[in-house]
């Protein structure tokens, strides 16, 4: 027997030891090792609610393990060691140390039973995770991370807000199934699509992820929205509100990600597209929803990290990321390897047959179908289009062969990554088609018995249709859709503006009044002032003036103070008290 | 190379009609998913509209110079 213990102590226990120790391959080690061990422990979990202790009035509870907990807790194990291969060769250790915090902290949520420990892991996740981000060490990522960790603890604060309405009129903290229409339920909603990235309030994710470091922004990929995911699943199926967001979102992703240069943005879109499907799933359910959701999310992690893992590994080679910038350089001959397992990646997020994708996403299409709800299945199906149409052409088009304008400056001495991505990318690609291709291993882990055969004859063809015709459709504006040297309008020109008036409105309006104030009073005071240190000059200029006289007033003022110029001699005092005394006898004398 | 790539395509789309055909979905929910070549029509067309609407939208109103923010 095994004893077991709360996945994110392992990672927080691993976390510390890369601090403590100096040796660079036991650190190596630790980093690995760590979702190992985590896993092992993971399957050893039996399903129940333990680790609980007591706090104040209340039970908190580390470990509530059920089916749906299980399907993320493994995912996220899985694609913690897939980040730490992939991340292993660097010598910034405070990024493993980051990692493990976020991953840890993201068990937590997963394992929470209650709401004070969802919120504080929920914080603990934006915090490590922004060191990501940081780690690029580059003006922009300082910038970029800024404000993804103040949007993420403003969604934050709405979260506590939610909780202690809610603990306050219920007296419950546990985390269930929340009653939609209470206003604790909606500041509660809000927390959590925030982090989910649900239009409007996703555009931290589309900033800050291209900002990342090139092995952080893979970890990022995959936990953060996947929880927000998780926790909308345990608390809020079933909600209409839900089902609208996430078709729109799905669609969203896709808009933009047409306008987009800069390849990791364009892959960050994408993830909010993909999100879109599984907020749908949520929205929609239904059990089937609810296991095409989970599913979703377990394959979406998976080809997104290959995804991030392969421009990751272009930029680190080439050290570019603009679309613009990699057209038309014949990558391809360069780094074939990449291209294979990259295409893997998309292949599966566009639900090509035989691919992961294939078998999550279309699962929630005819969740919706079942539902009989044609809209949302006509715009989940469009959004498929779109995803096939960027990740799946447009990007290895524009990155791996493409066009030259111009002469533009070739790249040079370029190779493939080293082994560790490399591997990396194999084992997240080889998940992705071993999946696909057996998908019972996947829908035997999901909440609900599963009554979906994704490969019907019918499903298979139809896919295989609309994804020849995309590329047919491709092919005749494959001109167009090149990169363009532009940057995108979202909804972060809300925050960035509104930062940026109140650097104005306290900058330049309240500063500027004050200069203003201060440049035109400031000869009085300081007049003022002198005056106070020799108060006689005040009196000699009151004098000057009843007498008429034309002293410049800045020769008096500005005259240093002199004591003996004020002192009156003393046979002055000798005589007037020679007087006085004489005085004094004769009217003593008089007297007497 | 691009002639043959064409054809290939070319083919590939009708085999994949063909294929309608003969693999008529046995459950449809709703009455679009009864056409055999309905996929090939939407894809199409939901990608020609995706790449002119977004392509449309960027240049009117969304897309910036790359120092818009600095």
């Amino acid at each position: 027997m095994i004893n077991i213990v709360p996945p994110v102590l392992i990672y927080f226990a691993g976390a510390l030891l890369i601090l403590l120790l100096r040796k660079r391959i036991l650190i190596q080690a630790i980093a690995l090792l760590v979702p190992v061990i985590a896993f092992v422990n993971l399957l050893n979990m039996p399903h129940g609610v333990y680790w609980t202790c007591q706090f104040l009035d209340y039970e908190l509870i580390l470990g509530r393990v059920d089916r749906l907990s299980m399907v993320f807790a493994y995912v996220f194990v899985i694609m913690s060691f897939i980040g730490m291969v992939y991340a292993i060769h660097i010598k910034e250790y405070g990024q493993h140390v980051a990692a493990l915090l976020y991953v840890g902290s993201t068990l937590g949520v997963v394992f929470a039973g209650d709401l004070f420990t969802l919120f504080v892991f929920w914080e603990i996740m934006a915090i490590a995770s922004v060191c990501l981000v940081w780690y690029r060490k580059t003006k922009a990522s300082l910038d970029a991370g800024f404000r993804y960790v103040l949007v993420h603890l403003f969604g934050g604060c709405m979260l506590l807000a939610g909780i202690i309405i809610h603990v306050v009129t219920t007296g419950s903290i546990a985390f269930e199934l929340f009653d939609f229409g209470t206003v604790a339920s909606k500041f509660i909603l809000f927390g959590f699509i925030l982090n989910a990235a649900v239009p409007p309030l996703h555009a931290w994710l589309s900033d800050a992820y291209p900002a990342a470091t090139i092995t952080g922004a893979v970890f990022m990929t995959a936990f953060t929205t996947k929880s927000a995911v998780y926790v909308l699943l345990r608390s809020f199926p079933g909600v209409e509100l839900l089902v609208w967001l996430g078709a729109i979102m799905s669609l969203y992703g896709v808009i933009y990600a047409v306008l987009e240069n800069d390849i990791r943005r364009l892959l960050a879109y994408h993830i909010i597209s993909q999100v879109g499907y599984m907020v749908c799933g949520v929205g929609l359910g239904s059990e089937m929803a609810i296991n095409g959701s989970s599913a979703h999310a377990f394959c979406h992690i998976l080809y997104k990290a290959v995804l991030f893992m392969g421009m990751g590994a272009v930029i680190h080679v080439t050290g570019r990321e603009k679309m613009t910038e990699l057209q038309g350089r014949d990558l391809y001959k360069k780094m074939p390897i990449t291209l294979v397992l990259y295409m893997v990646g998309a292949f599966s997020i566009s639900a090509v047959p035989l691919f992961n994708g294939f078998v999550s996403k279309t699962m929630i299409g005819a969740a919706a179908g079942l539902l009989n709800r044609p809209l949302i299945e006509l715009m989940l199906h469009l959004a498929s289009i779109g995803t096939f149409l960027h990740t799946g052409l447009k990007l290895p088009w524009g990155v791996w062969f493409g066009l030259k304008k111009g002469d533009e400056d070739e790249i040079e001495d370029v190779k493939e990554p080293p082994f560790n991505m490399l591997l990396a990318m194999g084992i997240a690609a080889f998940l992705c088609i071993f999946t696909g291709v057996y998908p019972k291993v996947l829908y035997d882990i999901l909440p609900y018995p599963v009554h979906y055969h994704p490969y019907a004859a019918s499903h298979v063809v139809g896919m295989i249709q609309l994804l020849l015709l995309t590329l047919a459709a491709f092919w005749i504006y494959i001109d167009k859709l090149g990169g363009e040297a532009t940057v995108s309008l979202d909804t972060d020109w809300f925050y960035r503006m509104f930062g940026r008036g109140c650097l104005w409105f306290c900058n330049r309006l309240l500063n500027g009044i004050r200069s203003g104030v201060q440049s035109s009073l400031s000869s009085e005071v300081l007049s003022v002032g002198k005056i106070s240190k020799n108060p006689y000059v005040f009196l000699e200029m009151v004098i000057n003036s009843i007498q008429g006289k034309k002293v410049l007033y800045q020769n008096i003022i500005n005259r240093p103070y002199n004591e003996n110029s004020y002192r009156i001699q003393i046979g002055i005092g000798a005589c007037a008290a020679i007087i006085f005394l004489f005085f004094l006898g004769i009217f003593y004398i008089k007297a007497g | 190379m691009v002639k043959k790539l064409k054809s290939i395509l070319y083919i590939s789309i009708a085999v994949v009609c063909i294929l309608g055909f003969v693999f008529p979905n046995k459950h449809p929910h709703f009455w679009w998913q009864k056409i055999p070549v309905f996929d090939v029509v939407y894809g199409f067309i939901g990608c020609i509209v995706i790449v002119l609407v977004s392509k449309w939208l960027g240049h009117a109103w969304l897309m910036k110079k790359e120092d818009y923010y600095d």
